[in-house]
């Protein structure tokens, strides 16, 4: 018990001197992450509103892929991207593997089913009428899509933060195709696994704390989202 | 010429027939009102008049104009429909009532004026900030129909506008109604369950049951003389709404 309660304490004081390379790691981190949902957000958005207002064949089997793949496992999408971008992969000649490039590619491929599926939800859940209603005013299909992203747009901001909470938090993807190389692509979720192996649980208990943080102010602003939207 | 001519329009959904080969003409500046029982088909004639369904035989030309030919958006953005349920945009009042004129990409001070003149019409003065979702049922009719009234649509399609509203905000709605077809000249069609609604605002009324145009004339001779049996029935309350 003494250990761990040192731990915190060291921890807490890692924090407060802002240590190098905890800011480096927090600020990796949620660069990548930031990336990957901005990236995820700009396809998934668009993409689920498309396939909520438009009747096409085999649209109930294509929600059925995105709502699979919206629980892909993180090793597996790691291992995809992997696959693709080792050297000989295809896209070997990039020369991405162990960058921050190839996490944010990983963590993109996470997190786009995420937000598209939950855009296609949000999508459906605007009234019927008033979307008739924007279009007997005469919108166009595109702007059509665009009032239907407006008059949804605090459940598309939720489907953008549950996208970061999924990102930030994974660690299996990032740990394949970043390496977890010090001061280049390490992240918080792959320091914690390091330090806790090293035994160097301060740093590990700091890093968790960041975490944590983070964590609790997604789901802060999700519930404050939901709460707005009763 | 009619601004709107609908000729032997049917429309089925699933296994139910909603339209059976209806034919209709309405003139330029003509205010026809659309009478009938819950179910006869008011509301899909409406819907398909504003190319939101498509009929499976007949045709619709707009001011002579066939959809079907293309031009569509151009003929969508001649009319404009008021449904009966109103539903509010998640914006304030002054940006639902602009809405339809940023689309035709009007200027700031013509889309200013227009909104503000709508307001005043619509005794929403002073609203503009609020958001649209927290306004009361006869705010929220009053506001949709705003939000057509600006657009000076050549036809205005009306579902029932005043159905769920008090007299005073009915009275409103109604006053506007006149309004639109008498500064614009905006022909107007109105599906209403209240024939003396149809007798303060229609010159010609037609009444619609199962899907066809029973008979239709000028309202006053249309509800004191009806020649089917049914559209007596229906004026007498015999027929549940």
């Amino acid at each position: 018990m003494g250990h761990i309660l040192d731990g915190f304490f060291q921890a807490i004081s890692l924090i407060s001197s802002l240590d190098p390379e905890i800011v480096s790691i927090t600020s990796l981190s949620l660069q990548v992450s930031g990336s990957a949902v901005l990236l995820s957000a700009l396809v998934g958005i668009p993409a689920g509103v498309l396939i909520a207002l438009n009747e096409f064949p085999l649209k109930k089997s294509l929600i059925t892929v995105i709502n699979t793949l919206m629980g892909l496992p993180p090793v597996v999408a790691g291992l995809l991207v992997f696959l693709m971008i080792s050297r000989a992969g295809p896209l070997g000649t990039f020369g991405v593997l162990f960058t921050p490039t190839a996490m944010i590619i990983a963590q993109f491929l996470l997190v786009t089913p995420i937000i598209t599926g939950l855009s296609i939800s949000a999508a459906r859940a605007v009234d019927r009428t008033s979307i008739e209603t924007a279009i007997s005013l005469g919108a166009k299909k595109f702007e059509t899509m665009l009032f239907v992203a407006n008059e949804a747009r605090q459940a598309l901001f939720t489907a953008i933060i549950a996208g970061f909470g999924r990102a930030i938090a994974e660690v299996g993807a990032v740990m394949i195709v970043g390496g977890d190389i010090r001061w280049n692509t390490r992240v918080l979720t792959t320091s914690i696994v390091l330090e806790t192996r090293k035994g160097e649980f301060a740093m590990a208990i700091a890093l968790g704390l960041i975490l944590l943080a983070l964590s609790f102010t997604i789901n802060l602003i999700v519930n404050y989202l939901q709460g707005e939207r009763k | 010429m009619s601004l709107v001519s609908i000729r032997n329009v049917s429309r089925k959904v699933g296994n139910n027939t909603i339209l059976r080969g209806v034919s209709l003409d309405v003139g330029a500046g003509e205010m026809l009102a659309i009478l009938g029982p819950s179910g006869s088909g008011k509301t899909s004639l409406l819907r398909v008049i504003n190319l939101l369904d498509r009929p499976d035989t007949g045709s619709v030309l707009i001011d002579g104009r066939d959809p079907r030919a293309g031009n569509l958006l151009e003929i969508q953005r001649s009319m404009a429909m008021v449904f009966q349920k109103p539903v509010p945009f998640s914006m304030n009042v002054y940006d639902n009532i602009a809405y339809g004129l940023r689309l035709r990409k009007r200027g700031r001070q013509e889309i200013d004026h227009a909104v503000r003149g709508a307001l005043e019409l619509l005794d929403m003065t002073g609203k503009e900030r609020q958001y649209a979702k927290s306004l009361s049922g006869g705010e929220a009719q009053r506001l949709a129909f705003a939000r057509a009234y600006v657009l000076q649509p050549k036809l205005l399609l009306l579902d029932e506008p005043t159905a769920s509203l008090d007299p005073a905000n009915g009275g409103i709605i109604e006053k506007a109604i006149l309004d639109v077809n008498k500064r614009y000249g905006t022909t107007v069609i109105l599906v209403t369950h209240s024939i003396h609604q149809a007798m303060r605002l229609a010159g010609r009324s037609a009444f619609m049951m199962d899907g066809v145009i029973v008979e239709s004339g000028q309202t006053k001779q249309l509800i004191t003389t009806p020649k089917d049996p049914r559209t007596g029935q229906f004026i007498r309350g015999e027929i549940i709404c």
